[in-house]
């Protein structure tokens, strides 16, 4: 170790007593930290961002690590604020259905506690997640349709500055007004304003009853000239749309197609009472399986010949809250539900022609797609997937982007403009005017 | 200079369309919150987006102050003009513009009426979901400033929970827009940080809306009791059964007495309190909800209890508690609104706390509240012809949002800062909390001309004014592609 980073080390070392240097094992997206502290509160954690700020260390939180190498990867990265030992449930009062957490707190731990009043925090995340990532990455799974993501279900926070300087923001009522909501700032904003310290959610009654309705579409039979295409594209819509705006009140509606030559699935969730819920899972299959009327743009399809209909009580097989990543290529379409039936066929033709095999996977009924390709997919064929399902998706009503990649496509630079770009550089300078937080990750 | 500039509004935005007449000015000088006024210098009535840039360009170069105002229900003063300012009065921009049933989206520009959107999309049945008592005049850009609640916002969320794109002009006079109608948002949230700011950082001039199907069935069930105690013990169980009801209301015995005088609503006659439970839903599930409410309310020891599920028998039993507010004035020549926040669990202490403070300083206190979310509307009543009451009144007040704070509350649950309380923030929030927040603003609006003087006490210097940005310009973002 040089002098330099001995002096580095003894000041990081004065904030907080758990400061190491970074291993390999730490290191993400082609990047290795200088060093790693795990400080133990947010006092703690306070001070390390005062002396990081002091010593132009360039800064990256970590909470879960599962997600790192999503995203443009830090341009550098001196310090990881490791927040595995801020992991406490701080409060959880069950007759206001409010819980405040550390932002280390793993997901999974979080709800077991929570599960003891009957209670949780409704968003379908991966038990090793931690509060923390999950706000700033803004993670939400199949039941996003009825309960939205972080932003939704986050009614406080305390942050960090990357100066030092703490602030909370909300509170720990549902109903607050007071005072710029600075939650839905930070949730999603992939550790590049400050550290998250602390979380307070509102909670929902844990359900006493699930069911799962399952439309199961056949491939078409080999040898047609859309054996590579998503089985009955359209038909695959309409029977989403008319789930997601049905008054049965589904929590998820997810569209699950592992590639050509596959069948496809839509599964829609209902929770609720036993009773309830059986007999809305009843109503549902009806519905699905009931022939469009013309009279209304937003009825249902009828369910193609061979495609088959069940409910169960346990999730299908292919359920799960977020897409697999490790090694993949990992497209994200965002779209107004009307467009979904114009993506699908834009990824089955783009399959067709281009002779590559992606997998469709995600809460198709609340606007949002994962696109898995190989990890080693060629970037032309990448590009032409963005394009083709840029193409038909509305202007200024929906996105593709590349959410996860590998070195390749580090060097790519911005191909369309996000709403408000301006006005977020503009809260990027003036949260970390020296940029210090995850530089080069987004704006600055 | 100010006649320079209203010939500048008269051309941008047509001469008939720009308000000089001291007369009419003064109708401009408050919001539903009528203790605070001051008369705007000019109003204009733009009719479309780039109006709205160009009024807000024009202001910014001349340095003059500006606010949005939709139709003037809000009850924090955030509508309040500058003295020397412009308000932009959005009330000619009112056209729904698309309804897209199959997305559950529709775009509405700020002027529509909230109960207008739901009008617009019933025959998809669909609705729009965010519904504060005003909803037939209240404004969408109102409700998008405010964050505006309402009384079934307990299981179907705020505004800032059902809007998923704004289109608005910058406090630099540009177009933009926060967010795509998807929900899903790329990069930082500016839609979620928008929706709330009190018209602090500009000026909505599009709203993509959420709808949301209309349930199966509605049942609203009216229950009487002896004491709010009893009534308090039945919410309780509610929620501790894991029932999420669409609204639970709760009117004191005060408040009854003025609604019966005000709209003969026909509440239980002796009741020391009511409870109003309403159930929505798929059928299959309320049955079941309704049938423990109605035991749990019985348990509770109500006096009585009332069912309605056909529209017109719940519209008549919400009369009395949408009425309370204006009918208090039957009681009282004046009196003040609160909007505190506690703990639900922290409800029954705060109402023993305001009926102490009311017993000690001789002022009566109505208390209307959303018992389900401890949504606090105190209403405190004095006769402004006696001299000191006011103040006493202001105190009592005060003394209720203390111990709201004191409760680990909120100084305001919808109604917003604005100007009226502004003073409180410091005792809700530490001085680190609101430096932070205003970065947000300094990000928005540096020059600080769009509605200033509301929700913080006091304004951060924002340093140098940053060079002005457009997003065609200079080198593309890296990050933005994969963020």
């Amino acid at each position: 170790m040089t002098s330099e980073a001995d002096v580095t080390r003894e000041a990081l070392g004065l904030a907080c007593a758990n400061v190491r240097a970074g291993a390999v094992a730490d290191g993400f997206a082609g990047v290795v930290p200088q060093f790693v502290a795990s400080p133990s509160s947010t006092g703690e954690a306070a001070g390390l961002l005062r002396a990081a700020a002091a010593l132009g260390l360039a800064v990256v939180p970590r909470g879960g690590g599962s997600r790192l190498d999503w995203g443009t990867p830090p341009a550098r990265c001196d310090l990881v604020i490791d927040t595995s030992a801020m992991n406490a449930v701080l409060e959880h009062a069950a007759g206001d259905l409010v819980a405040r957490v550390q932002a280390g707190a793993r997901m999974g731990h979080v709800a077991e506690v929570l599960a003891a009043a009957g209670q949780e925090v409704a968003l379908d995340v991966p038990p090793d997640a931690t509060a923390g990532g999950v706000i700033a990455d803004a993670l939400a799974g199949p039941r996003r349709l009825r309960y939205g993501s972080p932003r939704d279900l986050l009614i406080g926070i305390t942050i960090v500055r990357p100066d030092g300087t703490v602030a909370r923001a909300g509170g720990k009522v549902v109903k607050n007004v007071a005072g710029y909501d600075l939650g839905k700032l930070f949730a999603g904003s992939a550790g590049t304003l400050g550290l998250i310290a602390e979380a307070t959610f509102r909670l929902h009654p844990l359900p006493a009853a699930r069911a799962w309705v399952t439309a199961t579409f056949p491939a078409p039979g080999p040898g047609g000239a859309g054996g590579a295409r998503l089985p009955a594209g359209a038909g695959v819509a309409a029977v989403i749309a008319a789930a997601a705006n049905s008054p049965l009140v589904p929590s998820a509606v997810e569209l699950h197609w592992p590639g050509p030559g596959e069948a496809a699935a839509v599964g829609v969730l209902l929770e609720g009472s036993p009773d309830g819920v059986a007999a809305r899972a009843g109503k549902m299959s009806e519905l699905l399986a009931t022939p469009a009327s013309p009279a209304s743009a937003a009825s249902p399809g009828a369910l193609p010949a061979g495609a088959g209909l069940a409910a169960a009580g346990t999730a299908p097989g292919w359920w799960r809250a977020l897409p697999e990543t490790a090694g993949v290529t990992l497209l994200r379409a965002t779209f107004w539900v009307s467009a979904l039936g114009a993506v699908l066929a834009a990824i089955g033709d783009f399959a067709r022609d281009a002779g590559v095999a992606p997998a469709v996977h995600g809460p198709a009924g609340a606007g949002l797609l994962y696109v898995t390709l190989p990890g080693n997919v060629a970037p032309e064929h990448v590009d032409a997937l963005v394009a083709a399902v840029r193409g038909v998706i509305p202007a200024g009503r929906g996105s593709c982007r590349i959410a996860r990649a590998d070195g390749r496509f580090r060097e790519k630079k911005s191909l369309e403009e996000v709403p408000g770009a301006a006005l977020m550089s503009a809260v990027r300078e003036q949260f970390d005017p020296s940029g210090i937080m995850s530089p080069g990750r987004f704006i600055g | 200079m100010l006649s320079e500039l209203a010939r500048r509004l008269a051309r941008a935005v047509g001469p008939r369309d720009v308000v000089t007449d001291p007369r009419e000015l003064a109708t401009y000088e408050c919001d539903g919150l009528t203790s605070h006024r001051a008369t705007p210098a000019l109003v204009v009535f733009p009719r479309t987006a780039e109006q709205v840039a160009a009024v807000v360009r024009h202001c910014a170069q001349a340095g003059v102050p500006f606010v949005a105002r939709g139709s003037g229900t809000g009850l924090s003063g955030g509508a309040v003009p500058h003295a020397d300012g412009v308000v932009i009065a959005l009330s000619k921009m009112r056209r729904v513009l698309e309804v897209d049933p199959v997305a559950r989206r529709a775009v509405v520009e700020p002027g529509v009426t909230n109960l207008a959107v739901t009008q617009a999309v019933a025959q998809h049945g669909l609705f729009y979901a965010p519904d504060p008592s005003s909803q037939v005049i209240c404004s969408v850009g109102g409700n998008v400033a405010e964050n505006s609640g309402g009384a079934h916002c307990l299981k179907h969320g705020f505004t800032v929970n059902h809007v998923a794109g704004l289109e608005v002009v910058t406090p630099a006079g540009e177009l933009t827009w926060l967010g795509d109608g998807t929900g899903v948002p790329g990069g930082y949230d500016l839609l979620g940080a928008f929706t709330g700011s009190e018209g602090t950082l500009g000026i909505v001039t599009k709203i993509i809306v959420k709808l949301t199907p209309a349930p199966e069935v509605v049942h609203l069930v009216l229950a009487g009791y002896k004491t709010i105690a009893d009534g308090g013990r039945a919410v309780s169980e509610i929620i501790a059964r894991g029932i999420v009801p669409a609204a639970i209301e709760m009117m004191d015995a005060l408040s009854i007495e003025a609604a019966e005088a005000a709209v003969a609503c026909g509440y239980p006659q002796d009741a020391g309190a009511v409870l109003l439970v309403e159930l929505d839903g798929p059928a299959a599930e309320v049955e079941a909800e309704l049938a423990a409410v109605r035991e749990i309310c019985t348990l509770a020891g109500a006096t009585e209890v009332r069912e309605a599920d056909d529209p017109a028998q719940r519209a008549a039993i919400w009369r009395g508690r949408k009425a309370a507010f204006a009918a208090v004035g039957r009681l009282s020549p004046a009196y003040i609104v609160q909007d505190g926040v506690v703990p639900r669990t922290a409800l029954g202490d705060v109402l023993a706390r305001i009926s102490a403070l009311s017993l000690e300083s001789g002022i009566r206190v109505a208390n209307v509240f959303h018992a389900g979310d401890g949504n606090l509307h105190p209403l405190v009543l004095y006769n402004d012809a006696v001299e000191g009451e006011a103040e006493r009144a202001e105190e009592v007040s005060g003394a209720i949002l203390d111990a709201c704070i004191e409760h680990g509350g909120s100084i305001t649950g919808e109604h917003g800062v604005g100007l009226d309380k502004s003073k409180y923030m410091p005792k809700m929030f530490t001085a680190e909390d609101l430096d932070t927040m205003q970065l947000l603003r300094c990000a928005f609006d540096p020059a600080g001309l769009c509605n200033p003087g509301k929700i913080f006490p006091t304004p951060r210097l924002c340093g140098e004014v940053p060079g002005h940005r457009r997003a065609a310009d200079g080198p593309a973002r890296p990050g933005l592609e994969i963020f």
